[in-house]
């Protein structure tokens, strides 16, 4: 990732290379840098340990539409593979069904998304009985967090945008 | 047991894990790597070894969350931590609150703003400045965001250019991410205990 104009935050923004904010943006491209490789980190890590790519690439998708963001929400969808019936996981009405794991990752994923304040440690322990290990919960808790991050960056940026 | 703390404070608290951390001496080389530490390092702290757990993510965040704190140019080291403290309220991540507004207050040398805004928040009795910070970064942390067109005009009315406005979505961004960690993976706990 070389051109920040076309990293996804940027892009997600509606911000190209000739808008009035360029300059702006550029003054922090060690930022922006270190943006797509925390995207790609959380997203596309090698190895991914028990979140699979396209379970973490669902779920972000999920996150991006729980937080109203439609570009971002669209970005992810298109990670999301066809096969394998990952798409319902997207879906912000779907809670997993009789899958005890899932259930319990969405659960957790709309609560920290959503209204991380009322996040408490028995919502860690729900994780662990689920059977989840304590190493994917800690990869589970960057990739919601990196998506809240992600999600206000492109809404600020916008803003900015609509503003200038 | 001692409980933990669920007001918000100055005092930075002890963190205590939900998740048991990484054990040093049996780190990988990329968790190493991630943690920036050698395998004789002893004060590497319990939130570190945690995040250890996933070392790619790690080894990213910690120069971006360096690059958006502590850079030079834009907006003032004082009004980021006043950004961070905003996020934090949101997200109620108290030992990340009490790190921030605990740094506001030195640098500000002046403690009535943090007392103002814990103690009634967004009517806190701020100069326009400030209110325009802390309106914006308070709506920003909600979720789906709360801010609109009018408060980065709130922003460019009270005098704050377009780069620093950019600092201001950053550091409030920053924290959506760092609360989401410190407040859901572990418990502020009293220093004294």
């Amino acid at each position: 990732m070389d051109d920040i104009f076309r990293s996804i935050v940027v892009e997600a923004a509606g911000i190209a290379a000739d808008h009035p904010l360029a300059a702006v943006i550029a003054g922090r491209s060690d930022v922006m840098q270190l943006t797509q490789a925390s995207h790609d980190a959380a997203l596309k890590p090698e190895p991914p340990g028990g979140l699979s790519h396209a379970e973490r690439a669902a779920l972000a998708c999920r996150m991006a539409r729980l937080s109203d963001e439609e570009m971002l929400a669209r970005h992810f969808e298109a990670m999301i593979p066809e096969s394998g019936g990952w798409q319902a996981i997207a879906d912000p009405a779907f809670d997993g069904t009789d899958d005890e794991r899932t259930r319990a990752i969405l659960r957790h994923t709309d609560l920290v998304t959503v209204d991380p304040k009322r996040a408490a440690e028995a919502d860690i322990a729900a994780l662990k009985s689920a059977g989840i290990l304590e190493p994917d919960i800690v990869r589970l808790s960057e990739l919601i967090a990196f998506v809240g991050y992600q999600v206000r960056v492109v809404k600020g940026l916008r803003l900015m945008a609509e503003a200038a | 047991m001692t409980e933990p703390i669920t007001d918000f404070t100055t005092v930075v608290p002890f963190w205590k894990p939900r998740v048991t951390p990484v054990e040093l001496d049996k780190a990988s080389e990329e968790q190493l790597e991630a943690m920036k530490v050698t395998p004789s390092d002893t004060g590497v702290g319990a939130y570190v070894l945690v995040l250890a757990h996933d070392p790619q993510t790690l080894k990213e965040r910690t120069p971006l969350f360096n690059g958006i704190m502590y850079s030079h140019g834009g907006l003032s080291r004082t009004e980021t931590e006043l950004g961070a403290v905003a996020a934090s309220l949101v997200n109620r991540c108290i030992y990340c609150a009490a790190v921030h507004s605990n740094r506001y207050n030195q640098l500000a040398k002046d403690e009535t703003v943090i007392e103002g805004i814990f103690g009634a928040g967004e009517a806190a009795d701020l100069d326009p400045r400030q209110k325009a910070i802390f309106n914006f970064a308070t709506k920003l942390s909600e979720c789906p965001s709360e801010a609109g067109e009018a408060d980065v005009r709130q922003l460019m009315d009270a005098g704050l250019g377009m780069d620093e406005i950019f600092d201001l979505v950053l550091t409030a961004s920053l924290f959506g991410w760092a609360n989401r960690l410190m407040h859901v993976l572990g418990d502020p706990i009293p220093r004294e205990s």
